[in-house]
């Protein structure tokens, strides 16, 4: 047979059986929906967490105090050895070092901010000028952080939008006093960024220099130390150079985790590339299901269309052509399955956009590997009912009615 | 032309085996007018299967047409139904999600023929059968008498050189049946070799050659 008259003869078959034809679409469709749906969902939380860290600014390196052990117990924890606090002394330091662009410090804590009878809590960030640059900030009106020295303490902040806003309601927010304790601040400006970081949200954060919050909270450590590279060729120089300034610095000591924003990424990458293959496999195992379901009705068709292959073989068809005619209803059956399971699926993911923090798109190999899969199913899955017809006995076929 | 040498077809039925054709020879000339007689059980279908390739002997040669077609394998079996015999049912088996047209062309689709030499084909022999006004009905629309003659047209439209009837009248009244039977004389008086298994002594009589069988022997192989 030639090839458009074996997809006519099948879809006109398919045609036919209108149930039995879109039981095994919607099967097949809603494999196909799932694996689009789900991989979208991991793909898209993926996208989120990578641009969140893309977002902590270029050739970014951040120290954290204490070293994180992956390799079980070490003699100096056996000791009892707590790990040196990170000062703004070590992160002056390492301004010296030759590749290191900018340098600053951060300090975090809880603090209660009020205006007159305003009052509310937000996180309070103890930093420097170098941070606006570090993390690309800029300001919408006013200025940055004074450029004092490090452990000068000044009376001053900068404050998020949203904190401007509703602390100033109605008002310009820069010039203005507000409380923090028991201490007075000049609001000196306001952030222009939005979005997140290190956890929290920019538009609620209010910035005062660095050694003022370690006054506020009476402490001496930082809580991280961001670094920035002169270029990203040089981010792994310069982790290097971070971690033996460092350690010179806490007598011999490699007490602080450095790690590099690429690291990061790539760690955050990977997890989410499993979570989101794995989602996929689980949505296949849907497909599988679909797959037995396709037998099953393809098993039945046989059966019901007995006299129909008897007639087809007396008529001169060979086994191979009762095979194809079979395997080419499945396969079809699969496509249009899939492919109606494609749209539904991206329709899904369109409208679930609206609702998630995030854009949910399914990779496009999760495209692929389900339409490949589909179909593959109704291959494997078509094969024995074709091959069972085909074995008919002409002569037992022909006895049935048509 | 058909030449049967000492075909035998046994059937395991439960412990037992029944012949149902017992060292069968016989020799059928292109262009001959056969009735195959006998009651049910007889083996006359049996005979009418093997002759059709659809049905493979226990022992015994088939040849036809010069061809030895017992070494034939499956898809070369296929291949002689498809290109030299032609099957006239008693139950029609018409395909009844396609038109008369349709089925008529399904021989040559099954070859692989193109489509327009089909539609050619097809239309010319279902008009032979009086049904041009009919072309485009689907079997559940046309009669049992119009039914059997779009199997006649679908039968010839690979220009066979054995046509086989089983019992082709038999779901047919008296008035389609005579046409039927007509049609398909018709064809035979072109040289076609014509075969048709009946138990109905009346049809059996208008052919020139008689063949009774009882218990899967021929008793009676009379010419007129």
């Amino acid at each position: 047979m030639r090839v458009g008259d074996l997809l006519a003869f099948a879809s006109q078959s398919l045609l036919r059986a209108r149930m039995r034809s879109s039981m095994m679409l919607l099967a097949m469709a809603i494999g196909v929906a799932a694996v689009v749906m789900l991989t979208a969902l991991g793909e898209g939380a993926r996208r989120y967490v990578t641009s969140e860290f893309s977002s902590l600014g270029s050739n970014l390196i951040v120290v954290f105090p204490g070293k994180t052990e992956t390799g079980g117990l070490n003699p100096a924890m056996m000791g009892g050895d707590t790990p040196r606090d990170l000062t703004i002394a070590d992160a002056e330091s390492l301004l010296r070092l030759p590749t290191v662009a900018a340098v600053a410090p951060a300090t975090i804590g809880q603090a209660t901010v009020s205006v007159g009878r305003r009052e509310r809590d937000t996180t309070l960030m103890g930093s420097t000028r170098s941070l606006f640059r570090v993390r690309s900030w800029g300001v919408r009106q006013g200025d940055m952080l004074p450029d004092i020295g490090w452990e000068q303490a000044a009376s001053v902040c900068v404050v998020g939008q949203k904190i401007a806003t509703e602390l100033f309601p109605g008002g310009a927010a820069v010039g203005q006093s507000l409380r923090i304790g028991d201490r007075r601040f000049r609001v000196v400006g306001v952030l222009a960024s939005e979005g997140r970081s290190m956890g929290f949200d920019v538009q609620e954060l209010i910035i005062v220099p660095v050694a003022t919050a370690q006054a506020i909270y009476n402490r001496t450590s930082l809580f991280r130390v961001l670094v920035q590279a002169r270029s990203a060729d040089e981010m792994q120089r310069t982790r290097t150079d971070i971690v033996e300034e460092l350690k010179r610095r806490h007598q011999g000591v490699e007490d602080v985790t450095v790690v590099t924003q690429d690291a990061m990424l790539a760690t955050f990458n990977s997890i989410f590339g499993v979570l989101t293959q794995a989602l996929g496999g689980i949505a296949a195992i849907s497909l599988l299901v679909a797959g037995v379901l396709v037998m099953n009705v393809m098993l039945v068709a046989v059966s019901q269309r007995t006299a129909e292959i008897g007639l087809m073989k007396a008529l001169g068809a060979r086994p191979g052509q009762i095979t194809s005619l079979f395997l080419t209803e499945a396969v079809l059956l699969a496509l249009l399955g899939s492919i109606i399971g494609l749209a539904f699926g991206e329709l899904v993911t369109l409208v679930a956009r609206r609702f998630l923090p995030f854009d949910a798109v399914a990779p496009v190999w999760a495209v692929v590997f389900g339409l490949v899969v589909a179909i593959a199913c109704g291959l494997v899955f078509g094969i024995m009912p074709a091959r069972r017809a085909a074995r008919l006995d002409p002569v037992l076929a022909l006895a049935r009615k048509l | 032309m058909i030449e049967l040498k000492r075909i035998s077809r046994f059937f395991q039925v439960g412990g037992e085996t029944v012949h149902a054709l017992d060292d069968i020879s016989l020799v059928i000339e292109s262009g001959e007018y056969v009735a195959v007689m006998g009651p049910s059980g007889s083996g006359k279908s049996t005979l009418l299967n093997i002759l059709g390739l659809l049905d493979k002997p226990t022992l015994g040669t088939y040849v036809l047409d010069g061809r030895n077609t017992t070494e034939l394998g499956a898809n070369g079996q296929a291949q002689v139904r498809g290109e030299k015999v032609g099957f006239v049912f008693q139950t029609f088996h018409l395909i009844t999600r396609l038109t008369a047209l349709e089925n008529v062309e399904l021989p040559m689709v099954i070859a692989s023929r193109p489509g327009a030499e089909r539609r050619a084909r097809a239309r010319k022999l279902l008009t032979d059968v009086g049904l041009a006004d009919r072309m485009e009905h689907r079997p559940d629309q046309l009669s049992g008498g119009q039914r059997q003659r779009v199997a006649i047209a679908r039968a010839m439209v690979m220009n066979p050189s054995l046509l086989l009837a089983d019992e082709p009248t038999g779901n047919l009244d008296s008035a389609s049946g005579k046409d039927v039977l007509e049609a398909l004389e018709a064809l035979n008086t072109r040289g076609l070799t014509l075969i048709v298994v009946t138990h109905d002594p009346q049809i059996g009589a208008r052919a020139r050659r008689r063949v009774t069988m009882r218990d899967g022997k021929v008793v009676e192989d009379a010419r007129r």
